[in-house]
């Protein structure tokens, strides 16, 4: 069975919803600690979202340097899948696993709210079950959720396709209504949006509300795929 | 005892949400002589002896590796200031 961590740091929230996500798909989720310096040999690594470490210089800054990192960075590096959610992307964006940076939403009020989103790669190790163009709906929430990098970065991430959703309808300033970004090798993946929030109906936003699973049954297929 | 201020503020590039929050506050309050606010951090960090150059070098590196994201913040200063005598 394929085995997916979830890393919980001190002030991780979503750490339980991930890892019943990834339950769910029909994977083993294996609970990593901060502390850990290895990754126990999983397959895959989501970074859940919450506020690690209290988020009191930057989101992320300092969990970036916890001592799980340094084995995460090299196997990201290696090409282990990497899915960042929420204060995990803003991890990664700390840990330059993945371009930019998040700074606080453009109203500075915390958003919350079901967020139709548009995905724009389907190639990624955690988009390969989408529709390249398809329109998902899931939960946003966070303040300091406002996509930010130069006009450089920006070019290159859209030249290169590395755009893995926008947001329909920008909620927070995101440049060019970036909501989630992957790296060159397209395995580790970002977005501010919680898809862990949208695995159960009746659970999720409304409607049918499940359109976060595919994001971990993607994840299970590419590593079934490469077994 | 000395201590280095590390003072860091949002790329002038990049809006700055809170600055811009309390800009649009201070008129209401009376405050009209203020055409625009940015909004920064301070950080002090003391030393038992004397700010060496070599503790000033650890500083300088801390502010931009830690304690600044270069992506959307800049260093502006990274000083020497007198400590307060506690009585």
């Amino acid at each position: 069975m394929a085995r997916i961590g979830v890393i919980t740091f001190p002030g991780s929230l979503d750490d339980g919803d991930a890892a019943r996500a990834v339950r769910l798909v029909g994977a083993e989720p294996v609970r990593l600690w901060h502390a850990d310096d290895s990754l126990a040999e999983v397959d895959a690594v989501i970074l859940p979202g919450g506020f690690s470490y209290g988020d009191y210089l930057r989101a992320g800054a300092i969990s970036r340097f916890a001592p799980v990192m340094g084995a995460l960075v090299d196997a990201a590096n290696g090409g282990l899948p990497v899915l960042g959610i929420c204060n995990g992307f803003q991890i990664l964006c700390e840990s330059h696993l993945l371009a930019g940076a998040m700074i606080k939403n453009e109203r500075l009020t915390f958003v919350c709210k079901d967020q139709t989103l548009r995905v724009d790669n389907n190639s990624t190790a955690w988009t390969n079950e989408f529709a390249a163009g398809e329109e998902i709906v899931v939960p946003l929430k966070n303040q300091d959720g406002q996509f930010i990098a130069d006009d450089a970065t920006l070019d290159e991430l859209e030249g290169e396709g590395r755009v893995v959703f926008r947001y329909v309808g920008n909620p927070n300033g995101s440049r060019r209504d970036i909501a989630g970004i992957t790296n060159a090798r397209g395995n580790v993946v970002g977005l501010m949006p919680h898809p862990e929030h949208a695995v159960e109906a009746g659970f999720g936003p409304e409607g049918a509300g499940t359109d976060g699973l595919r994001f971990f049954s993607s994840a299970l297929g590419s590593l079934l795929a490469s077994n | 005892m000395a201590r280095v201020v590390v003072e860091i503020m949002p790329k002038p590039e990049i809006l700055d949400p809170q600055g811009k929050a309390v800009a649009g506050a201070l008129p209401r309050l009376g405050f009209t002589g203020f055409a625009s606010v940015r909004q920064g951090k301070r950080f002090e960090l003391e030393v038992e002896g004397e700010a060496t150059e070599e503790v000033l070098a650890a500083a300088r590196k801390a502010a931009a590796e830690v304690l600044s994201n270069p992506v959307i913040e800049d260093v502006v200063s990274v000083h020497v200031a007198p400590v307060a005598q506690e009585d």
